[in-house]
């Protein structure tokens, strides 16, 4: 399983870099972790996609998908494709620390 | 990594239940994993993104193997409504949205959606006919421009 470093802490983390052990994480990871999807800086709103991510995953043991983050999160769609382009639900789950979210929809 | 998938074009050509969702499914499972997805409507495909019809799309019940039901049952009136709303309640429990949301869910990931200019000519149809996410009624030739660089998926 590869080791990766956020913060000065060795983590595990997944072939795609999601990580393995979600209790490993602390917010100081995701500026690094962000950086990584080609997200400069982290506002406000990408806290609380991030923040909501991991309200989910404590509560359900999987992130939601982009329909459900879009439906519950406060964010809408489009703001979502617009703070994580890549996918808001597979960039803020990595950024967030928590496993990539498998839903089809 | 590479052998990535950067961008899809994917066409939709049919207009039954089961015709339209597997392109929706997979544009929005593009988008989801930041994949750029371009939507083609062409044919009875017209039908999803059809202001009026969008909201009656049904699954066929005859010339289709896959519902395991005699040809003559499938032909009875009404049948393909009942196998639809019994599709429809499965979906529903499965959090799968139906066709009018759906289509606006895709527009707002930020996929294109166009409708087949040859298609639209030959039902007489006209952009008031389609829902705000179509972005134009284009030609096969503007079509494989905007594909250009990605895969083409035809459904």
């Amino acid at each position: 399983m590869p080791t990766a470093t956020y913060a000065g802490t060795d983590v595990t983390v997944n072939d795609e870099g999601f990580f393995e052990d979600p209790t490993q994480w602390t917010e100081a990871m995701a500026p690094e972790l962000a950086a990584g999807e080609g997200i400069d800086t982290l506002t406000d709103r990408h806290w609380e996609v991030i923040r909501f991510m991991r309200s989910e995953y404590d509560a359900k043991g999987t992130g939601p998908t982009v329909r459900i983050l879009g439906k519950t999160s406060g964010v809408p769609v489009k703001e979502l494709y617009q703070l994580f382009p890549k996918g808001p639900a597979k960039q803020a789950a990595k950024v967030a620390g928590i496993p990539k979210p498998r839903g089809c929809i | 990594m590479g052998d990535t998938i950067e961008k899809v074009s994917i066409i939709i050509s049919k207009g039954s239940l089961d015709g339209i969702y597997p392109g929706l499914i997979m544009a929005n499972g593009a988008r989801a994993e930041g994949i750029e997805a371009n939507l083609f409507f062409t044919f009875f495909g017209l039908d999803a993104i059809h202001r009026k019809r969008m909201e009656h799309i049904k699954v066929a019940t005859v010339g289709n193997p896959g519902m395991h039901m005699a040809t003559l049952l499938g032909a009875l009136p009404g049948m393909s409504g009942i196998a639809t709303h019994m599709m429809a309640k499965k979906m529903h429990e499965l959090e799968i949205p139906d066709i009018p949301e759906f289509v606006e869910f895709i527009g707002d990931t930020g996929a294109g959606m166009y409708a087949c200019k040859a298609s639209v000519d030959m039902f007489d149809m006209t952009e008031d006919d389609f829902v705000e996410q179509v972005q134009g009624i284009i030609t096969v030739g503007e079509f494989y421009d905007i594909a250009a660089g990605g895969e083409i998926i035809f459904t």
